[in-house]
């Protein structure tokens, strides 16, 4: 956690002396998984401030609060040239009354997320007389850190570490105020990766899904924008906890939430959001929907 | 994993391509022209945006040697004309207009940014500033200079 301060002075030093000259929240905010994107899905956009022949770069926080559960997420990310992205995020996701129910009381599964993505075509802002929408691919390389609860994944045939592959295509209808995101993402994620890769347990089929992921934003001002995200999530892991007797105690359910961000400046955003993470394993929590807030916080240069 | 990335990129694309009947950008009536304030309204908008200009030293060097006056005429003449105003731009084509000039895309964007500094002076609502920014910002392509690397196929 001393890491991010750190960050942040380095990056604010460099910024103090960079030139880069984005537009207003066309870097995005940092994504969950530390792409620039939405708050819960990657887009096209590449991260920080800086546009063709820049470099520029971003740090952020953010905190997930729901019913039953906490998430803390730190990460950077680097953009080069308006069309390389480089990006790493720590998540923290803490366990409360479900590790205490699987016998591991404080159980925080950390997963670590390096990204990196790239803009194919288009200019999601200036091409405002198409229909050509900026496209960008990427991958995440996601690795879940050893704990107690390691054995429990192994015996349900996920794995610790996995990668996703996605494709994004965001559009900047101007004329209206209005942006629009489809992410195609091909995972074998469970909760994001939370509760690791797969799930062969049972025979459960094991072959990366496609899962569709949708962001809309509508532009108040300059600097504060609105909207609301989909994104469905893969839910392998319920059959494999079926065969281990659990019934549907390991279902997963979409993710969806409404946010407003807001840049009070150049080099700052802040974003707020109700967010709705469906049952997040509903054996332990009562099959309570893991409905609460997001509160994220960006410094780009 | 080639043809996954292709059925991606096209999902994706007919996704977006379904969202097609929002961009119908171009304004055939005259009513972003009467939201600028007609005639008089775009000249007292680009006086103040020549001055934001030349003050901004993102902007400034640009715009110091040119002939300020001529350059303001232009724009208003060009502004009129795409927001359904009775004009018709007869200065030069924005690409020969560029042509010699050295603009990165981070001035392209300054520039943008300054106008809307201009067009919140003038109280022109927000949803206004962006239609009239979405027929402007297609300019970019004959504005920016190709970056030396641009000889990609």
């Amino acid at each position: 956690m001393k890491t991010i301060p750190l960050l942040a002075i380095l990056f604010l030093s460099v910024g103090a002396q960079a030139d880069t000259g984005k537009l207003l929240l066309t870097g995005g905010v940092s994504s969950i998984e530390g792409a620039a994107g939405g708050g819960l899905t990657p887009w096209a956009v590449i991260g920080s401030n800086a546009t063709a022949g820049e470099t520029g770069g971003s740090v952020y926080l953010t905190h997930v609060g729901t019913r039953d559960y906490g998430l803390n997420i730190y990460g950077a990310a680097l953009g080069i040239h308006d069309r390389y992205e480089l990006s790493i995020a720590q998540q923290d996701f803490n366990t409360r009354d479900t590790g205490v129910a699987l016998g591991l009381p404080g159980l925080h599964l950390k997963q670590t997320i390096v990204g990196a993505k790239l803009r194919v075509l288009g200019d999601a802002v200036l091409d405002s007389d198409t229909l050509l929408p900026q496209v960008a691919v990427g991958v995440q390389y996601k690795k879940l850190g050893s704990t107690g609860l390691d054995g429990t994944l192994a015996a349900l045939g996920a794995k610790r570490s996995g990668v996703d592959v996605y494709v994004s295509a965001t559009k900047l209808f101007l004329g209206q105020s209005l942006l629009v995101n489809g992410t195609l993402r091909a995972t074998k994620a469970n909760q994001n990766g939370l509760l690791g890769y797969g799930a062969t347990l049972g025979g459960n089929e094991n072959r990366y899904t496609l899962q569709p992921e949708f962001s809309i934003a509508y532009l108040l001002s300059k600097n504060v924008a609105i909207g609301a995200e989909y994104r469905f999530m893969r839910n392998k892991l319920e059959g494999a906890g079926r065969a281990a007797g659990l019934g549907n105690g390991l279902r997963s359910e979409d993710w969806k939430d409404i946010f407003i961000a807001w840049a009070p400046s150049k080099n700052l955003s802040l974003t707020l959001a109700y967010v709705d993470l469906g049952v997040i394993v509903p054996a332990t929590t009562g099959s309570r929907k893991q409905t609460g807030y997001y509160l994220s916080a960006q410094v780009a240069f | 994993m080639n043809k996954l990335l292709i059925c991606l990129a096209l999902a994706a694309g007919s996704l977006l391509s379904s969202a097609a009947s929002l961009a119908q950008t171009a304004a055939p009536s005259d009513q972003l022209y009467k939201a600028f304030g007609e005639k008089p309204g775009l000249v007292a908008l680009m006086d103040d945006f020549m001055v934001r200009l030349l003050a901004d030293p993102r902007t400034g060097p640009h715009f110091q040697p040119s002939n300020q006056q001529r350059v303001k005429e232009q724009l208003v003449e060009q502004l009129c004309a795409l927001s359904g105003g009775p004009c018709v731009y007869k200065g030069a084509d924005m690409k020969s207009a560029h042509a010699n000039l050295d603009i990165k895309k981070s001035d392209f964007h300054a520039l943008v940014e300054v106008l809307q500094q201009s067009m919140d002076a003038k109280g022109i609502p927000f949803r206004k500033q962006n239609e009239m920014l979405a027929l402007l910002a297609p300019m970019n392509r004959d504005i920016i200079t190709p970056p030396e690397s641009a000889a990609k196929p």
